[in-house]
């Protein structure tokens, strides 16, 4: 019987997991890497660490369940989108830390740059700082004699996808999805678009070859790597969302809500990324609508660990559960700005409505009644991009182990919230286009069958207590912005 | 051997009323009423009680209800909402193989609280049971958590004529904690059966079980067998595999 692993290289760790036909999880590694911090805003990971680390757990997750290589079908990749690794093509040395996608550093260069949407007809894209070009740009302007280095060919850029395919399989390519995070990708051709990479001021010859989502780029220890998917859209995949209109919203540090919009690219009037979803070989693409909320299980963390009102993520819910409701605390988690569908840079958090009255109870519900909120804003935007409203709200992530929030999400949106048989659909969406590519399943049919409803919320929220509260959230939201002035760093 | 200090043993009495009421909170006269201890008594046990931050009060002169040292220095004390966070990857995956629903539970007095609830993978119409309690002694669940933790007292209600009155749930113990998993056959419900592990943490002690359900036709051969010795093995996979998560096997 043969399995499919899939490699889940994230933000703060990389882990394998490893499949049956079914969908059904046979064994879990993880290992965590270091975040290196050398400036306020500044985030970077040693690729070479991550590598190791993706090495090691593939062998603890096939050693876990007395497997070997020849019982794996196919390894299939999801990554941390965004994160950008330049490296010696002889050596296989990187140039420099590898800069993560919460970096910040190339703010000034985004100033620069010029108006917000400059690139968005093309990439479909805000210009912002956690794409890839401007942060392969910085380097190129910051790492000594890299420009010359490159234009002759010696260096290599990428993706984590892109580089660990190059480690596992020896080719330098990327898939769809990952390139259209880099705002250099022409979202109609899916090809490297020549004004974009000219704006971008990046040579061309130093870009990988961009592929399909599902395909054999090459093979490690003789098993078929297989697909590629950065992680919100391999969730979206995992989630069996192969139908226009059909969505999935992942809880995470942040929460990532993904709406399948077919074979056309939708440009957002309201705040939301337009990206592809994924591509099965020679098949047209999916293109996706994306709207992401950057502080929801962050916020949970925060909580625990600044606050230190509770010992781990999931007692938050059992200290919501010691109230009824908010008490009138709305707490607005603008940590970092506010991102879609308000993309406000100048914005700071809020506890907004504090009475004598509140307590701790109180503020462990705003905590989690955030997450909902945001996703509400999300949602509003995205029914009105597509102009069809979301009947069902489909969910994955840790943050779905939590029962309080999932009703609260599902009273506050109207709308049921499902949470599938498998939580863990970010490596089951790469395990399944790699498995797909591989023939170790026939069809996304097969996939869809294999989808079951684990759990679903039905909203019981009055009409007007629902309306009241979001009325609330927004004023909430409108004291969070204009904070940050000229002279704050 | 001094005998029992009876100003500790009420106070232990008035903690496990709150612990009982869940996020109910009680006054001092509810809690003198329920314990038949005079006020000045329980107001005397409760002051010392929040000192020390085991009990604690929304408001000076309010109510009580447990205090927050208290759910710190519990090391036998496992959050139900931890233990479904940890126990969701296991649990997804037993529902997979097995078919059939299925539920976490942890004991919670004299009853079973269900933390954890997995749709049967069928997408069928089904509602999340999640917060209910069952009764320990028809429920496979019951029956892993009670023989490797306390007999709770209290009347065991006979639901169907299969239902094991306490002769031979005495027994039945036994063969449970010989073999390490436990099941009910038309105990709870005609026509249904379930099967459950306990889920050990690291110090060995039983915080949880893990179990499925469903009618003896899918679940037994016959309808007077057993469960499955197939199903038994996810059951119990599954239950090892939670267990590894809250660091209680190595392997």
């Amino acid at each position: 019987m043969a399995y499919i692993a899939a490699i889940d290289q994230g933000t703060t760790s990389s882990r394998c997991i490893v499949f049956d036909q079914s969908g059904g999880i046979v064994s879990v590694a993880q290992r965590e890497h270091r975040q290196i911090f050398p400036k306020p805003g500044w985030v970077e990971h040693d690729a070479t660490e991550i590598w190791t680390n993706v090495q090691a757990v593939v062998r603890d997750a096939l050693g876990h369940a007395s497997l070997s290589f020849s019982d794996i079908a196919a390894f299939g990749i999801t990554n941390q989108r965004e994160t950008t690794v330049v490296w010696d093509r002889q050596t296989g040395e990187p140039v420099h830390n590898a800069i993560v996608w919460q970096d910040t550093r190339t703010d000034a260069l985004i100033k620069r740059l010029g108006d917000q949407d400059r690139f968005r007809e093309r990439s479909g894209l805000p210009l912002a700082t956690y794409f890839s070009g401007p942060k392969l740009r910085w380097l190129l302007d910051n790492v000594e004699g890299l420009r010359a280095r490159a234009e002759a060919g010696e260096v290599l850029f990428g993706t984590m996808d892109t580089w660990l395919i190059w480690n596992l399989t020896g080719r330098h390519v990327t898939d769809v999805t990952n390139a259209s995070r880099t705002m250099l990708m022409n979202l109609e051709t899916l090809d490297w678009d020549q004004e974009l990479v000219e704006a971008m001021d990046v040579p061309r010859q130093m870009l990988p070859e961009i592929r399909s989502s599902s395909e054999v780029y090459g093979t490690y220890e003789g098993v078929p790597v297989a697909s590629a998917l950065g992680d919100q859209q391999a969730a979206l995949f995992g989630q069996t969302c192969f139908e226009p209109g059909e969505g999935k919203c992942t809880y995470g540090t942040g929460a990532f809500l993904l709406i399948n919009t077919g074979s056309k690219p939708v440009r957002s009037q309201n705040g939301l990324l337009t990206t592809v979803g994924y591509q099965i070989g020679a098949e047209p693409a999916a293109y996706a609508l994306e709207g992401a909320v950057a502080v929801t299980g962050a916020l949970v963390q925060w909580f625990r660990d600044k606050v230190g009102l509770i010992s781990s993520a999931a007692e938050i819910e059992t200290l919501a559960r010691t109230v009824d409701d908010n008490g009138g605390a709305y707490f607005v988690p603008a940590f970092s700005g506010l991102f879609a569908p308000h993309w406000r840079s100048d914005a700071r958090g809020v506890i907004a409505g504090l009475t004598g009255y509140i307590s701790r109870g109180h503020l462990a519900r705003a905590v989690l009644e955030a997450s909902a909120w945001q996703t509400r804003e999300v949602v509003d935007a995205m029914n009105a991009d597509s102009g069809v409203d979301l009947t069902t709200l489909r969910v994955d992530g840790g943050m779905t182990a939590n029962n309080l929030l999932m009703q609260f999400l599902s009273d506050v949106l109207d709308v049921p919230v499902v949470r599938p048989i498998v939580a863990e659909t970010t490596c089951l969406g790469a395990a399944y286009a790699a498995g797909l590519a591989v023939g170790y399943w026939s069809s996304t049919d097969e996939l869809k069958a294999n989808w079951h409803k684990a759990a679903e919320w039905e909203p019981s929220m009055e009409p007007a207590a629902r309306d009241k509260g979001y009325r609330k959230w927004k004023k909430a939201v409108e004291r969070t912005v204009g904070w940050m002035d000229e002279d704050d760093d | 051997m001094p005998g029992p200090i009876q100003s500790i043993q009420r106070a232990a009495e008035v903690l496990k009323l709150l612990a009982h009421g869940g996020a109910h909170q009680l006054s001092v006269g509810e809690i003198a009423r329920a314990l038949d201890l005079a006020k000045p008594t329980v107001h005397g046990i409760l002051r010392t009680l929040q000192e020390v931050g085991f009990v604690e009060q929304e408001v000076e002169g309010g109510k009580y209800r447990l205090g927050a040292a208290l759910f710190q220095i519990g090391t036998s004390y496992l959050d139900g909402n931890e233990l479904r966070a940890k126990a969701l990857n296991w649990s997804d995956t037993l529902a997979m193989r097995a078919r059939e629903a299925v539920r976490i539970g942890v004991m919670h007095g004299k009853h079973v609280l269900v933390v954890h609830h997995v749709f049967r993978p069928d997408n069928s119409r089904q509602t999340l049971d999640t917060g209910a309690l069952l009764p320990w002694h028809a429920t496979a669940l019951g029956k892993a958590l009670v023989a490797f933790g306390e007999w709770p007292d209290g009347e065991l209600q006979a639901f169907t004529r299969h239902t094991l009155n306490p002769d031979q749930l005495y027994v039945a113990m036994n063969e449970v904690r010989d073999r390490d998993w436990a099941y009910d056959l038309h105990e709870l419900v005609e026509g249904e059966a379930s099967v459950a592990a306990p889920i050990r943490d690291r110090r060995g002690v039983a915080v949880g079980a893990i179990g499925i359900s469903g009618p003896v036709e899918r679940l037994c051969d016959s309808p007077d067998q057993p469960p499955r010795l197939e199903l038994v093995s996810y059951v119990r996979e599954a239950a090892r595999s939670v267990s590894r998560e809250l660091g209680g096997l190595s392997w």
